[in-house]
């Protein structure tokens, strides 16, 4: 499959990258692109190296070898407050939501940036009560009360809150029940008309293939294929290969 | 992959009774965490000299499972029966004298000792020494075994060099030689190629099949070509339970196993 | 009976009621170095050893600051801002570099500092001890006593600073920084927070209480090079006994202690008094080691 063929850099670009956690090697030279406006799905087994790569482009962890870049600018090696502030927005498994602080404080952390005005907050406040009532609802709340389902939510509306041109969504439906996973469909899809682009990495494979525009297919550390989602069904031979048994 | 029949429920070896028993079983074994039930009632049956595998997706339990088996959790039902004696609740140093060997997921082999010495300290377990003033040295037969134990995961060339010196397969399989040194009956390996590549991973999987005589192994893996072609069956666990049990063949064959790993 | 009646009669309530007092006063002043303390603790996991001597170090710029302004606030003032931005420079140069690594080269470091700060006193100041004058010398008939006000606005002034740090924490946007880093320091980066200088400021802001304290204790005792040794080890046993990073906790130990200590000095002699605080803090470790006012999560 080959790239877009505009001569555009790609937004987030992962070149050739090799991730240690101490001796064990867990990314063996991962490459991806996504691009502006898109949703990419990254799918694999457990273990495989999806949220490692994820959490590479992140900076939190550094890579030993191979090359990050946000809108063809370096930033492998940057912390991740930097990248927050660079447009780079991260949800990662199990939410990871401050469950000591409301709902609205939880907000705030990513609304409290500079440059940020009255209204520019105000607008962003409307707009996340409007994809989930509920936070509006339980603003005052703390983190750790609310349901798991919730608590998604709460962690998505977070990374919106910081503008993010991007948005590394890790395992978005895992634990949730049916009817909250295809409430997740709907949120990335309304993301996605937005302009914010998706690295989404999943188990789900009908979720996954349905959400996005591009798939990769992780298996041990590298990427062993990559196609349009639209190339893909579910019952292919190449989903059972790498996701299956 | 081996090819003796023999303990394969439903064979007429069965029928004999006591020589081909079951190694370990479990009833209706159970463990909640406060609402959560990580494990529901399950009844599993090991065969001896079997190579199964254990897997399923994210969630399903099989961490609770063998940490049930070896003794660091606690199941709050059910009971666990290895080579005819109950071994529910007991603390897993107790455990591991019975004969479960346990190999873990995040490596945990001592860097600061030799490998020899890694294997060694798993070796001298199994007696007990009340000499304090002889020299390691001196008990020969514990010497001779952590050999060996090193031999079959392919380390003596390395036995003096540093834990933390070894490359990351090195030590995934020192930590094999260090569980099969206390000459156990069960072999437990928790993801024993996580973090391998593609060569390390061949090779792990060459030194299973080569240890899996005279030893019954269960392996909890997400990497299935490795499930594929090392085991005679595979028990697979979704939500705390078994969802299918059977034949690698039979196991690919199964459409709801399929779903279950694809959330269709 | 009789024994009890008679032992009832005999306890001096005049003496207990100005021991009250006492204990209280320093209670406060102890409660605003042990929130330093507890707060450095509990936001960076950081066993802060030099904390008495960033007390004493503040001690002696109030000293000088009195004499070059004449007014006892604004050298608590100029003393709390100097050694706020000398403890930020103290953690990126010595502390920062050692984020991550094994929790005992932190107590090291601090240690260390401790030991460098109270060398560099006794050299540049001097073994005679400073003395600095109360701002308010107005006193009140206490008994027997001629209590003077200034005590009474010590412990008023430390609970103020006390309770302006809380209202900080609970609705400034740094506080909510502080309070996300403290639960989460990676997702507190992936939001944007600059966590490394979340660690400055918090350390900035531990020890300018602690030089505040030092400023306040100044006119009660002399200020000499190791006046910070006794008030941090009470310190430590004030954050283990109200557990560590929790605020309101310090500050009930601060005072329970402190009333303990001031009541056994009716009976025994004041070096001997300090044995009451280490009973409480051996018995909080035997029975509550995460500390007797710890709030359960």
């Amino acid at each position: 499959m080959s790239e877009q063929a505009t001569s555009a850099e790609p937004l987030v670009r992962v070149e050739d990258v090799h991730t240690y956690y101490g001796k064990s090697h867990v990314l063996h030279g991962v490459s991806l692109t996504v691009g502006a406006g898109e949703v990419v799905g990254l799918l694999g087994r457990n273990g495989v190296g999806k949220s490692t790569t994820l959490k590479t482009i992140m900076g939190l962890v550094q890579p030993t070898q191979g090359a990050v870049t946000l809108s063809g600018r370096a930033i492998t090696g940057l912390p991740p407050h930097k990248l927050a502030r660079l447009g780079v927005g991260y949800v990662p498994e199990d939410r990871r939501i401050f469950r000591l602080l409301t709902v609205m404080e939880n907000l705030r952390t990513g609304l409290d940036r500079k440059g940020v005005t009255e209204d520019t907050r105000k607008t962003l406040l409307d707009k996340v009560f409007a994809y989930f009532p509920v936070l509006a609802e339980r603003r005052a709340q703390a983190g750790g009360t609310l349901s798991g389902g919730e608590q998604q939510m709460l962690a998505i509306a977070r990374a919106m809150m910081l503008e993010p041109k991007i948005i590394l969504l890790d395992e978005p439906t895992e634990g949730l029940m049916p009817r909250m996973v295809s409430q997740i469909g709907h949120i990335i899809e309304a993301l996605h008309r937005e302009g914010i682009s998706i690295l989404l990495v999943e188990q789900n494979v009908p979720l996954t293939l349905a959400a996005s525009q591009r798939v990769y297919i992780m298996e041990k550390g590298n990427v062993r294929h990559h196609c349009a989602a639209s190339e893909l069904d579910v019952h292919d031979a190449v989903i059972k290969q790498y996701l299956g048994v | 992959m081996r090819t003796e029949a023999s303990t394969d429920a439903g064979s007429p070896a069965d029928a004999r009774g006591a020589a081909s028993s079951p190694l370990l079983k479990t009833e209706l074994l159970s463990v909640k965490f406060g609402g959560l039930a990580a494990l529901s009632e399950v009844n599993f049956e090991l065969g001896r000299d079997e190579i199964r595998a254990v897997i399923g997706p994210n969630g399903a339990g099989k961490s609770t499972f063998f940490n049930c088996l070896t003794g660091v959790l606690r199941p709050t039902g059910g009971r666990i029966i290895f080579d005819g004696q109950e071994i529910t609740g007991l603390r897993s140093n107790v455990i591991s004298q019975r004969g479960i060997a346990r190999s873990y997921q995040i490596t945990n082999i001592l860097p600061n000792a030799t490998a020899l010495e890694n294997v060694r300290i798993a070796a001298q377990s199994r007696r007990h020494a009340w000499n304090m003033i002889a020299h390691h040295d001196a008990f020969a037969d514990i010497n001779q075994r952590a050999e060996a134990a090193l031999q079959s995961v392919g380390l003596l060339a390395k036995a003096h060099e540093m834990g933390a010196n070894l490359s990351h397969g090195e030590q995934r399989n020192l930590e094999i030689g260090i569980a099969l040194a206390t000459e156990p009956k069960l072999l437990c390996l928790d993801e024993p190629t996580a973090g391998m590549s593609a060569a390390e991973t061949n090779e792990t999987k060459e030194l299973i099949g080569r240890i899996a005589k005279d030893l019954t192994i269960l392996i909890v893996e997400h990497d299935m070509e490795v499930v594929m072609e090392l085991c005679d069956r595979i028990t697979v666990l979704h939500y705390g339970q078994i969802l299918a049990e059977g034949t690698p063949e039979e196991i690919q064959a199964n459409p709801r196993v399929l779903e279950v790993y694809l959330k269709t | 009976m009789g024994a009890i009646v008679e032992f009832l009669h005999s306890i001096p309530i005049d003496l207990l009621i100005i021991q009250t007092v006492n204990g209280i006063v320093t209670g406060m002043i102890l409660a605003l170095v042990a929130s330093g303390l507890t707060l450095i603790f509990g936001i960076m996991d950081v066993v802060n050893f030099a904390h008495g001597e960033l007390f004493m170090l503040g001690a002696y710029m109030g000293v000088i600051a009195f004499a070059m302004t004449g007014s006892f606030w604004l050298a608590l003032a100029l003393a709390a801002l100097i050694i706020g931005i000398f403890g930020a420079a103290l953690q990126i140069l010595t502390l920062r570099p050692l984020i991550g690594r094994d929790p005992l080269n932190t107590i090291l470091a601090t240690f260390g500092i401790s030991l460098v700060l109270q060398n560099y006193a006794l050299w540049q100041f001097g073994p005679v001890a400073r003395k600095m004058s109360e701002p308010i010398s107005a006193e009140f008939t206490l008994f027997y006593l001629q209590y003077p006000w200034y005590r009474i606005v010590i412990a008023l002034i430390s609970g103020a600073i006390i309770g302006a740090l809380y209202l900080f924490l609970k609705f400034n946007k740094f506080g909510v920084w502080i309070r996300a880093t403290t639960q989460d320091r990676v997702m507190a980066q992936a939001m944007g927070i600059p966590v490394p200088w979340v660690y400055t400021g918090v350390f900035a802001l531990g020890a300018a209480m602690a030089a505040a304290s030092g400023v306040l204790f100044a006119p009660f005792g002399g200020v000499d090079s190791s006046m910070g040794l006794q008030w941090v080890l009470e310190a430590f046993i004030v954050v283990v006994v109200g557990g560590m990073g929790n605020l309101g906790g310090s500050v009930v130990a601060a005072i329970f202690i402190s009333l303990l200590e001031a009541y056994a000095a009716v009976w025994l002699n004041p070096s001997q008094a300090v044995i009451a605080s280490f009973i409480v803090l051996i018995l909080t470790l035997l029975f509550r080691p995460t500390g007797l006012f710890a709030v359960p999560k």
